[in-house]
């Protein structure tokens, strides 16, 4: 039964979007019973994960070294979880904000389960060929949702990113051959043991692997694709792109560099990416505090705290292992709330300036709730799932003697509390007029609640991390 | 024991937490509603923390544990310490809320006053109960996020300035703390608070760690503690209404600061190692140096907050040079400045609200005559500043008093000159205020009886009378006096 779960987990929404296209016309309660579904066979698979041995599905029945697997471990299962928790919350909150717009409507919900299984596969994916597969998925389904948010404004956005994109796949895919023509097998679990070892094209392959899927998860240098897209896409979308797409890459950097580029990889290399997340979490947080608009600071932010994950790499420990994928999960969380609640307050004013946003506390208390108490994860300030992650990555930055990581977290903090007050504290100032400009309506409940509600469990998983550590369990291959 | 009681601290805790969410959740509609859980919530919290204070008498043991990261867990534990802490911040908690509802009424945005108001009180219960560094520091966050909308209330740009300078002290401050907890944690591993503390056997092989630990846990205290040099946002947040200067004041912030310190020095460095290594008597310099520089800046103050707000400074640190001064008699001193200064200096504030909602006085050169116009509020503000000196028997008096046996019976001489210099300084800047109240001339002919509504004068006269009680019957059992005896006592018998 449990091998059908990760089979299920592709399908069922992929042939959801296929149905909407099919169809030609939007769906919206169709894709609540598919992430309804989805959260169902996640939780189920995770407790099937957490028991014992990983869930492998072989598709086809080919067995080795032929078979297409599927397979969930710690790792996945919590992606997984955070996808499926996302799914819910994002599909609620599309049914009013694209209720007014049918032809972006369309596009949006036959193009979101395609994503989400999209993402689904990639998260279940073990071998370096359906990674890529996936990969592509992920993005062909992301670049035209940015799109939706009317092609005047995003067109150049979208392009920017589709042309990342394409460098990220060709890099990544030229690694991938080179693989390949050493080893003979692409399969994660078969490679580490295949790998020649000495040669100079192993180590290159690995370059190009990691250089491919740092460009696809925007990390510093590569990151001047996201602000723009991010920031212009609807909110729903951009929640989605910067919780989820992202970091995907970021996803496969992990389990890469723990499984097969394991052996080919060297310190240097580790210390070298950790620099880079070093850098993107000062100038990202930097970046966010100058925008003077709402979105682009938070797309900067989402630069800022990918370089988090990355501190994983120099450190190398369970510590830093657990606090990287935890800080993805939190920020996950606490990034989609950021955005539905700065989707909310986009929608009422019709603009988001950010000196517009003065006065603008009473109609829209429950969203700058959201944004506020989201902000306290994005700031790793405890109770917060952000917090355990920043714990976490500082215990391990003291445990291996890499002080330096230290400072980089804690100033991380600092900028990030900077900007996220710099919007907080508009809010509080007095208008000089009391009935400030506004273009739209107020948000309804449903808009406002799925913002406060993702908030709320970005808090909660401070609390709760006992068990979501315990899924993940110990770095792979690692002896502390 | 049930587990339920056993989780006294947790429901103590929760009183709070959600009459914050019920607050928030209710919104601007329905004030009455609003008042009347807020109030519940009190009551209720305040007969909470009776069954707890007769239980920790008792010596029963009051625990929750929750495991929150892999080897690291939130531990509420109620002890004499907490409880100390705790009954002063329920009371005032109840005294200020009362004043609050009178001072904002009719005013916009208020049930997001009092939602982060009881958020605010939430955290400091969980500051009193932390059973180890990392739930303190939990709190101790809750507590600054929680004050910041209260310290930006008004919304004017003012405000807004005082609530950043606010944040930049208080994040730069528990940046430093964060730091030197996590440095602990890699030393020592996970520490519980424990009299006597239990980092002794660190003492001998690692001095220079831990010299480095104690002064980033410090500094990161003292910033709420506003030591100097890091006490700028505390006369700046005196632009926050009343009600939240009594917070900061006197229920919960400037608190949280002092009181972690005792935790650090107390129960995780213990007495005995921090005066070994030296750090005690660094400590005593700076507050001592605190004290005498907050007494110098207000006398020059002519906002009347502005030199209360100064008047803080001074008076908390001497709740630290009684902890420093590391022996029995000078920390009965300062621990029971913990309550003493609360009390007095919560009815300071609630006078100079009256005197601010009432008349519109501001400024100290306006209070000419006040006393003939309001004389309960300014009697209440005399029992207040006179107990602030040092007047015997007043509750100050009765803190110094303490603090100069202490400083004597250690052979540190110097100490008891602090405390007269302060004592001078403290009369140079409360008693022209008192002198131009009472004996000056009101500025116009109108010099008839105007005194503050009874929702604001209640509260006040609770507080001055609770001041004036503390100091005048310290000698029976239940005085707070009494309870930091027997706390002292179980401190530094091992």
């Amino acid at each position: 039964m449990t091998e059908a779960l990760p089979v299920l987990l592709v399908f069922v929404p992929f042939l959801a979007g296929l149905g909407q296209f099919v169809l030609g016309r939007a769906a919206p309660w169709c894709q609540q019973f598919v992430s309804g579904l989805n959260l169902i066979l996640v939780l189920l698979l995770s407790s099937a994960v957490v028991h014992g041995d990983p869930v492998i599905a072989d598709l086809g029945g080919w067995g080795e070294p032929l078979a297409i697997h599927l397979q969930a471990d710690g790792l996945a299962a919590l992606m997984l979880l955070l996808t499926a928790v996302l799914a819910v919350a994002v599909s609620l909150y599309a049914i009013p904000a694209f209720r007014d717009e049918p032809r972006p409507a369309w596009r949006f919900w036959t193009l979101w389960p395609l994503l989400l299984a999209s993402l689904n596969a990639l998260f279940l994916s073990r071998d370096l060929f359906n990674l890529y597969v996936t990969l592509e998925l992920v993005t062909l389904g992301a670049i035209p949702l940015v799109l939706l948010a009317g092609p005047n404004k995003t067109v150049d956005a979208a392009l920017r990113y589709l042309l990342f994109a394409l460098l990220g796949s060709l890099v990544y895919l030229a690694g991938v051959a080179l693989i390949y023509a050493q080893a003979g097998t692409l399969d994660l679990a078969l490679l580490p043991a295949a790998l020649p070892e000495g040669t100079l094209s192993g180590p290159l392959a690995a370059a190009l692997i990691i250089t491919g899927v740092l460009i696809k998860g925007a990390i510093l240098p590569f990151h001047i694709w996201l602000p723009a897209a991010h920031g212009n896409a609807p909110a729903a979308v951009s929640a989605i792109l910067s919780a989820l797409v992202v970091k995907a890459a970021i996803y496969l950097l992990l389990r890469l560099w723990t499984g097969p580029l394991e052996p080919l990889v060297s310190n240097g290399a580790g210390q070298l990416l950790g620099a880079l997340g070093a850098t993107a979490i000062l100038f990202g947080s930097w970046q966010a505090f100058r925008q003077s608009r709402l979105k682009l600071v938070v797309a900067y932010s989402t630069v800022a705290q990918l370089g988090y994950m990355l501190l994983f790499f120099p450190m190398a420990v369970t510590a830093a292992w657990q606090g990287a994928v935890y800080h993805g999960l939190a920020h996950g969380i606490a990034k989609a709330a950021l955005f539905l609640a700065a989707g909310n307050i986009l929608y009422y004013l019709g603009q988001d300036r950010l000196e517009a946003l003065r006065g603008i506390d009473r109609p829209l208390a429950v969203s700058l709730l959201a944004f506020g108490l989201a902000g306290v994860s994005i700031m790793g300030l405890p109770p917060s799932g952000g917090f355990t992650a920043k714990w976490l990555l500082l215990s391990a930055s003291l445990q291996t003697g890499q002080w330096w990581w230290t400072t980089v977290l804690i100033a991380g903090g600092l900028l990030a509390a900077g900007y996220i007050f710099r919007v907080l504290r508009l809010a509080f100032l007095q208008a000089d007029d009391a009935t400030a400009p506004h273009h739209g309506p107020v948000p309804g409940p449903l808009m406002a609640w799925t913002a406060t509600a993702l908030a709320l469990l970005a808090l909660a998983l401070g609390l709760i991390s006992a068990p979501l550590l315990d899924l993940l369990g110990e770095m792979p291959g690692g002896t502390s | 024991m049930s587990t339920a009681y056993q989780a006294m601290p947790l429901w103590v805790l929760l009183s709070s937490l959600l009459a914050a969410a019920i607050i928030f959740a209710l919104g601007e509609g329905h004030p009455r509603l609003r008042i009347g859980i807020n109030l519940a919530a009190a009551l209720l919290k305040l007969v909470l923390v009776g069954v707890m204070l007769l239980g920790v008498r008792a010596g029963h043991e009051f625990i929750v544990r929750l495991p929150l990261v892999p080897g690291i867990e939130l531990i509420l534990h109620a002890d004499a310490l907490s409880m100390l802490f705790i009954s002063l911040s329920a009371i005032l908690w109840l005294a200020t809320t009362i004043y609050a509802i009178a001072y904002l009424e009719d005013s916009p945005n208020r049930a997001r006053f009092f939602g982060f108001f009881s958020l605010c009180v939430a955290a400091t219960m969980g500051i009193a109960t932390a059973g180890n560094l990392f739930t303190f520091f939990v709190f101790y966050e809750m507590l600054t996020l929680a004050t910041w909308p209260l310290v930006v209330h008004r919304g004017t740009s003012k405000a807004i300035q005082a609530g950043r300078s606010y944040l930049c002290y208080t994040l730069g401050g528990s940046a430093v703390l964060l730091l030197g907890i996590v440095l602990l944690h890699s030393l020592a591993g996970p520490q519980e608070f424990v009299a006597g503390g239990t980092l002794a056997d660190y003492g001998g092989s690692n001095p220079q760690a831990l010299a480095v630990i104690f002064a980033l846990l410090i500094t990161g205290m003292g910033v709420k503690a506003a030591l100097a040099p890091v006490h700028g946002w505390l006369p700046t947040a005196m632009v926050a209404p009343a009600p939240v200067s009594a917070l900061l004041h006197a229920v919960a912030v400037v608190k949280a600061g002092a009181f972690g310190i005792v935790r650090v020095v107390y129960d995780v460095f213990g007495i005995e190692l921090t005066q070994s290594l030296g750090f005690a008597e660094m400590l005593a310099v700076v507050a001592s140096i605190t004290i005498i520089y907050g007494s110098l800046r207000a006398i020059w103050q002519t906002d009347l907050k502005r030199r209360l707000a100064y008047s803080t400074v001074s008076q908390v640190s001497y709740i630290v040079l009684g902890v420093a001064l590391a022996n029995p008699l000078a920390s009965i001193g300062g621990l029971v400045h913990l309550v003493h200064q609360g009390l007095m200096k919560i009815t300071l504030f609630f006078c100079a609200g009256c005197y601010a909602e009432t008349h519109g006085i501001h400024a100290i050169d306006e209070l000419d005559g006040i006393g003939r116009r309001m004389p309960w509020t300014t009697a209440m503000f005399t029992l207040g500043a006179l107990g602030m000196i040092g007047l015997p028997p007043l509750a100050g008096f009765v803190s110094k008093w303490y603090l100069g046996l202490g400083a004597v019976a250690g052979g540190q001489l110097w100490v008891v000159g602090v405390l007269l210099l302060s004592t001078l300084l403290n009369a140079i800047y409360f008693l022209p205020i008192l002198h131009r109240a009472w004996f000056k001339p009101p500025p116009e002919a109108d010099d008839g009886l105007a005194e503050a509504p009874m929702g604001l004068l209640g509260p006040t006269l609770f507080a001055g009378l609770a001041a004036l009680a503390v100091g005048l019957f310290a000698g029976f059992d239940w005085s707070p006096l009494a309870w930091v005896e027997l706390l002292v006592e179980r401190e530094y018998s091992p």
